[in-house]
């Protein structure tokens, strides 16, 4: 496993990727409670993951690269513009318009459909590879995922190409309430990068410059023409899988508390500590910043209009005969 | 020329016209596909864009999304409609609902290419008829030729449509159906049936193969006296309602054909859809001819499941001699 214990990674970016993780937190906290208040939707919290997430954002470019996310992630994307955030509560609260994540922000909005994302990033990265388009495709998904098919059948796909894409397997140890030992045999997620012929390592996903410099080096690949690379980022899931899980009833206590001893944001604030970039003062300013922020979202997001009859646009570019006239009846009622 | 030329020859035009429309499937580049209809495209167009994907149907269906989205035309295809089954999710669950999802931010202009339907004694899954598992999934088109002229019409207007198209070629069709095709540019609007036999008696209403079946039983009932229409879909997503509401009115007597089970298939919404808009100009209850509601069998047992001249003959007669 790889670590970020020797980076030279400049200081304002470390201070900027804490900033992210810690805003990620708070996020996600804030849609879970608007849950609990009936103002949104099931959810899963990115709890467990922001160094993974935002260590990644940071390895991309932002003006060329994509990344297509499961759904645990978008709270995590504030450096692909904020836009993502802000379509990310509109979807959580239930507007249609949190699916459109507009330009220029290069960010795929939550998929459901497990393992689907994965043949999407690699047709995206086949189709830039064929543009002669300058960057990649990162693409998340879950241990349970790659269970389903489609991981195997676009991994190798994947390999034929070349095709210029990262698939990050965020390996948090559980599948809703099904842990990785009734998911596979494998000594781990990376390995199996062999049977596709691609290389495939595992980082240690609680730390987000391990995370950056191994994303860094994917991407280095996939742009230099070598093709796609698996990285399982390993961590744990410190909260429920969504707002309608009750982990009690299957994880573990003591292994719960040993990962809260490495619970993302304490390793990235040691890190700050090291460097001697953090304070107090200053985490509470970061805090009550993205604390603004995210109000500011939720409020814009709870009085956008909405028109029902906008259930019928979009099907098309434009309405079959049927459809339309199913519109007409829709709003003569 | 025989619809397989027609969709082939479409193909390399729209290939020539558009540089973003890329081909890609099992056996389409080096071998020209399992029925030839992808001949000769490798070699013209180069193996970036006439691609041999694995054996993978979901790959294929979920690169077409991504290939999308970078602003490539994607022309995939299945090689039977009924591996589609490894593909459904992708179809029906991304392809389909991807503009719907994002706003119109992506947009799908994907055609799937696949042949169906039965009749020269395939393995078991080469000869289903899914049409109308597509048709209930909102977002798709769903486009049946049955003629040669129509192949290119249709998969012109297919190619350079926005949406999502399911483009199934009559696989017992593809050398056996000859007609004129135009040459030079030729589009057909989606949502425009085509009457193929005029008659004042009763219309038969179908798609794809069984428009050429019903067309055989037209000719020979004239012998009996019966006039026929017939009326030719093209497409059942989006439904040309007009069409099968005026020969309903005009002819009042009704047969609907189709190759899929009896039921939940397409023939039911059309009857539906009379039911709704043309019940009072009904002289007798529409009759309905079918496959059966058992698996696509096998060889020996094919030609007596699909629907064939005689049982559509068969309807027909009793559609005109029932009284209302």
């Amino acid at each position: 496993m790889t670590d970020g214990a020797s980076t030279g990674l400049p200081d304002d970016v470390v201070t900027a990727m804490y900033t992210n993780m810690l805003g990620a937190r708070l996020f996600s906290q804030r849609i879970f409670n608007l849950q609990r208040q009936g103002r949104a939707g099931t959810n899963a919290p990115i709890d467990g993951s922001e160094a993974l997430v935002v260590g990644a954002s940071f390895a991309l470019d932002p003006e060329v690269d994509w990344i297509l996310p499961q759904y645990r992630e978008l709270v995590g994307l504030e450096r692909f513009g904020s836009d993502v955030l802000d379509r990310y509560v509109l979807y959580c609260i239930g507007h249609p318009d949190g699916g459109h994540i507009p330009e220029p922000a290069r960010v795929w909005p939550p998929q459901i459909s497990l393992a689907t994302q994965v043949p999407h990033a690699v047709g995206l990265a086949w189709g830039m590879k064929r543009a002669k388009e300058p960057g990649c495709a990162l693409v998340f998904l879950g241990d349970g995922s790659t269970s389903e098919g489609d991981f195997y059948e676009a991994a190798n796909f994947a390999g034929v190409l070349d095709a210029p894409v990262i698939i990050v397997v965020v390996n948090n140890g559980w599948a809703i309430s099904t842990p990785i030992t009734s998911q596979t045999r494998a000594k781990n997620f990376a390995e199996k990068s062999h049977a596709f012929g691609i290389p495939g390592i595992t980082v240690d996903g609680t730390d987000a410059i391990a995370m950056y410099e191994a994303v860094a080096d994917a991407r280095t690949r996939a742009i230099a023409g070598a093709g796609p690379t698996l990285i399982e980022a390993v961590t744990y899931r410190l909260g429920p899988h969504t707002t309608a899980d009750d982990p009690t009833r299957y994880v573990p206590s003591d292994e719960l508390a040993a990962a809260q001893e490495r619970d993302p944001i304490v390793v990235m604030r040691d890190e700050m500590k090291r460097r001697n970039l953090w304070s107090q003062e200053g985490e509470d300013a970061i805090l009550a910043e993205a604390d603004a922020r995210m109000e500011r979202a939720v409020v814009a997001g709870e009085a956008r209009s909405l028109d029902p009859a906008e259930m019928f646009n979009h099907v098309y570019d434009e309405p079959t005969p049927r459809l339309a006239r199913q519109r007409t009846e829709f709003q003569a009622k | 020329m025989n619809m397989l030329e027609a969709i082939n020859h479409t193909l390399i035009a729209e290939m020539e016209r558009d540089e973003r429309v890329m081909v890609f499937g099992e056996d389409v580049a080096q071998n020209g596909g399992v029925f030839r209809a992808t001949e000769g495209l490798l070699e013209r167009f180069g193996d970036e864009r006439v691609v041999d994907t694995p054996l993978a149907e979901a790959v294929i269906a979920g690169t077409a999304v991504g290939l999308a989205a970078a602003g490539m035309v994607p022309v995939p295809e299945i090689q039977f409609l009924g591996f589609s089954y490894q593909a459904f999710h992708q179809i029906a669950g991304q392809i389909a609902r991807l503009r719907y999802r994002t706003r119109s931010r992506f947009e799908v202009p994907i055609t799937i290419r696949s042949p169906f339907g039965g009749g020269v004694r395939t393995p078991e899954l080469h000869s289903e008829s899914l049409e109308a598992q597509y048709a209930n999934i909102p977002g798709l088109k769903i486009v049946l030729p049955s003629s040669a002229a129509d192949a290119k019409g249709l998969l012109t207007t297919a190619i350079r449509d926005p949406n999502p198209v399911l483009f199934l070629e009559p696989l017992r069709g593809y050398r056996m159906i000859k007609d004129e095709v135009p040459t030079g540019e030729h589009l057909v609007p989606f949502g425009q049936a085509r009457t193929v036999t005029e008659g004042s008696d009763v219309v038969v209403i179908a798609w794809s193969f069984m428009v050429e079946l019903s067309r055989r039983a037209a000719a020979q009932l004239a012998d009996e006296g019966i006039s026929v229409r017939v009326l030719d879909l093209r497409t059942i997503v989006p439904l040309d309602t007009e069409a099968i509401i005026e020969a309903v009115e005009q002819c009042g007597r009704v047969v609907v054909v189709q190759e899929a089970p009896e039921t939940n298939g397409f023939a039911s919404e059309i009857i539906a859809t009379i039911n709704d808009q043309a019940f009072y100009s009904l002289e007798a209850p529409v009759q309905r001819v079918s496959g059966y509601d058992a698996p696509y069998p096998v060889g020996m047992l094919e030609d007596h499941y699909v629907p064939d001249v005689e049982r559509i003959s068969t309807a027909i007669r009793r559609a005109v001699e029932t009284e209302a």
